[in-house]
């Protein structure tokens, strides 16, 4: 690797990029007239296309290669300082639990689409499996909310299961359409089911950890908190560990398996790779990892209806997927801003902003056909790193 | 060591191998020849289970081959390499050598997830062992081992799907015409390089697929040639390319 002859102190760059990042986003959670958030859209491309030129992008990428736990912490400190700084707002930190939940979903897809090769159109469907079987388990028993949200992945992927034979006996575009038809199937179902509240929904009462109810708002030294700080901090706390765990996975024997099988399934076979095993296990991860994610939002939305998990919303899933950049995590974020939070931005523009969204979204595409952060080439450990 | 009685692959009506009979040797090097069309890459696709034979038997150290799946034929030490390379491109160098020896490697998700201090001596070990098959086969690719394949020319891919076929030490290496095209020079550094491998591991057999005849002639112990699913002829270099058989399957019928 090529060190640039100008090389700072990765600590020094490290910070420097968090702290920018994270005052601009403060800044775009803020902006609300439509000159504001013109001004930071347009401060975002200029600042990426500098940052490119100016070598400024490559230096952060190499500081993150050196001294990746300091850039995980940075990374984790710039979001805490950001839902610290809207402790009583209630809409930012809403913003802030979406693109952390549907990051935390979007890592299941990436494990099944960007590294086996398994396209899951349903990936609303399994985010909703979690949401209601958190309704219902939440509402009816008293099982401890923590184990509520597992038990809540564990059942998505013990519904995903029943899709395991047809989606191994189909290939690329057949198993993708075995998917669409599971995220359908299972709206329907819903939606004419009385017993799960039929269109209507249920409601889900709130989330309690260790005795303290979190949809209770707090003071603390006199200052009023949003209850929503309680989900944003559990949802950051979730989606950092799945994104540990995507990590590692992909970093091990584990996820260069699954990519030898979404490679070259031929090849895969003939030296020994059992190319079920790694659909399978990826899959029934990706949709347990959907299915916690859809528990902690059923909580914090306190109400489930069939119309949040459309097959539309399982595109919303895999558009930020294939917007970040297939395969790598650490892409999903960015994606998942713009996916999320840009819409609700615009609002200014009312009915045409979702016009002006997809054409950015076709836009980036066509600049970056791998999305914002493509995946990288795969390093087992950094040089001079220890396990 | 292989012994392969009435061996015979239908393709609905096309009959790729007819009654094949063959045996390979502990240690041997066994040219199989014949035209295109003959049967060569078939007879590894049987062998190796990526097709289910029609007919026949092949018993490896007598037991039987046909029937069992790729996976477990792979684990009973039977590896190979493709007529058209068959790589994973975005992989590294890395990547596409050590997947070769999947059986040996612990793929327990407590291992790969949680044990990483485990997982790191694994590896490391792993990257000693592909260090050193590239030293035989491409020393200048030991630079470049976390390159993506895709960059390398196709005699650098050959050669990391020869590092890929050996890293688990097989005791039959399948080779679909390795020297396809390489220049002459190249072709003769790999023969080196494979006659280096054997005399490393005596055990090992070898079948090649060629078309050289040079190739042939210089690391072969014995010929086979094939000619529509049917074996044609069977012995040394010299034998082969003397009898008559032989010379119309490739040359044609004399006419007058």
């Amino acid at each position: 690797m090529n060190t640039p002859s100008n090389f700072k102190n990765p600590a020094l760059v490290l910070a420097l990029a968090t702290s920018a990042i994270t005052v601009y986003m403060w800044l775009f959670l803020h902006a609300e007239t439509q000159l504001g958030v013109a001004a930071l859209l347009i401060t975002a491309l200029v600042a990426t296309i500098l940052s490119r030129r100016s070598g400024a992008t490559q230096q952060l990428e190499l500081s993150a290669a050196r001294r990746p736990g300091l850039a995980r912490v940075w990374a984790l400190g710039g979001i805490l300082a950001l839902i610290a700084a809207f402790y009583n707002q209630h809409f930012a930190l809403l913003m802030i639990c979406s693109v952390l939940l549907y990051t935390t979903a979007c890592l299941g897809l990436t494990l099944q689409f960007g590294f086996s090769g398994v396209a899951n159109f349903a990936g609303a469907a399994f985010f909703g499996i979690g949401s209601y079987t958190t309704a219902v388990m939440v509402t009816h028993t008293g099982v401890p909310h923590l184990l509520v949200i597992v038990l809540s992945g564990v059942m998505a992927a013990l519904v995903g299961s029943m899709l395991i034979l047809p989606v191994l006996r189909t290939r690329g575009h057949y198993a993708a359409l075995v998917t669409i038809a599971f995220g359908i199937l299972f709206k329907t179902f819903i939606e004419v089911n009385d017993v799960l509240g039929g269109p209507q929904g249920l409601q889900v009462p709130g989330m309690k950890l260790f005795g303290r109810a979190f949809n209770d708002g707090f003071s603390l030294f006199g200052v009023d908190f949003s209850f929503y700080i309680s989900y944003a901090l559990l949802s950051l706390a979730m989606a950092a560990g799945v994104f540990v765990v995507v990590k590692a996975l992909e970093r091990s024997w584990i996820g260069l398996s699954m990519d030898v099988v979404r490679t070259d399934e031929t090849a895969a076979a003939t030296f020994g790779l059992h190319i079920a095993r790694w659909k399978v296990v990826a899959f029934m991860m990706g949709n347990f990892f959907a299915g916690i994610a859809g528990s902690v939002y059923a909580m914090l939305m306190g109400f489930v209806a069939p119309n949040n998990f459309t097959f539309a919303d399982s595109l919303l899933m895999l558009s930020i997927v294939i917007l970040g950049g297939l395969g790598n995590p650490l892409g999903l974020i960015p994606a998942a801003i713009i996916v999320l939070v840009l819409p609700e931005k615009l609002q200014f523009i009312q009915e045409y902003r979702y016009l002006f969204y997809g054409a950015l979204v076709i836009a980036i595409l066509l600049f970056r056909p791998d999305g914002l952060l493509p995946r990288k080439t795969r390093l087992f450990f950094q040089r001079g790193e220890k396990a | 060591m292989i012994t392969v009685t009435d061996l015979t692959m239908r393709f609905g009506g096309l009959t790729a191998l007819d009654h094949l009979n063959l045996h390979i040797n502990e240690g041997e090097v066994l040219g199989l020849l014949g035209p295109n069309g003959s049967g060569k890459t078939t007879f590894f696709n049987v062998l190796t289970g990526l097709y289910k034979a029609s007919g026949g038997s092949i018993l490896l150290d007598g037991v039987e081959v046909i029937g069992q799946s790729p996976q477990a034929i792979y684990r009973s030490g039977v590896a190979r390499t493709f007529q058209r390379s068959r790589l994973s491109l975005p992989l590294t160098v890395f990547d596409n050598i050590v997947i070769g020896d999947y059986q040996h490697m612990q793929r327990g998700l407590v291992f790969n997830l949680f044990r990483r201090k485990a997982f790191r001596a694994e590896y490391d070990a792993y990257v000693e062992k592909v260090t050193a098959l590239l030293n035989i086969f491409s020393p200048p690719l030991v630079a470049q081992l976390f390159e993506p394949v895709e960059t390398f020319s196709m005699i650098d891919r050959r050669r990391i799907e020869v590092c890929r076929a050996l890293i688990s030490r097989p005791r039959l290496l399948l080779l679909d015409e390795p020297s396809a095209g390489m220049t002459h020079d190249e072709t003769d550094a790999l023969m080196d390089d494979i006659l280096q491998v054997r005399s490393k591991l005596p055990g090992l057999s070898v079948v090649l697929i060629e078309h050289q005849m040079n190739v042939i002639k210089r690391i072969t112990d014995r010929c086979l040639v094939l000619n529509y699913g049917k074996k044609i002829a069977e012995g040394s270099y010299a034998e082969i390319t003397a009898d008559p058989a032989v010379q119309t399957a490739y040359l044609g019928e004399e006419t007058v």
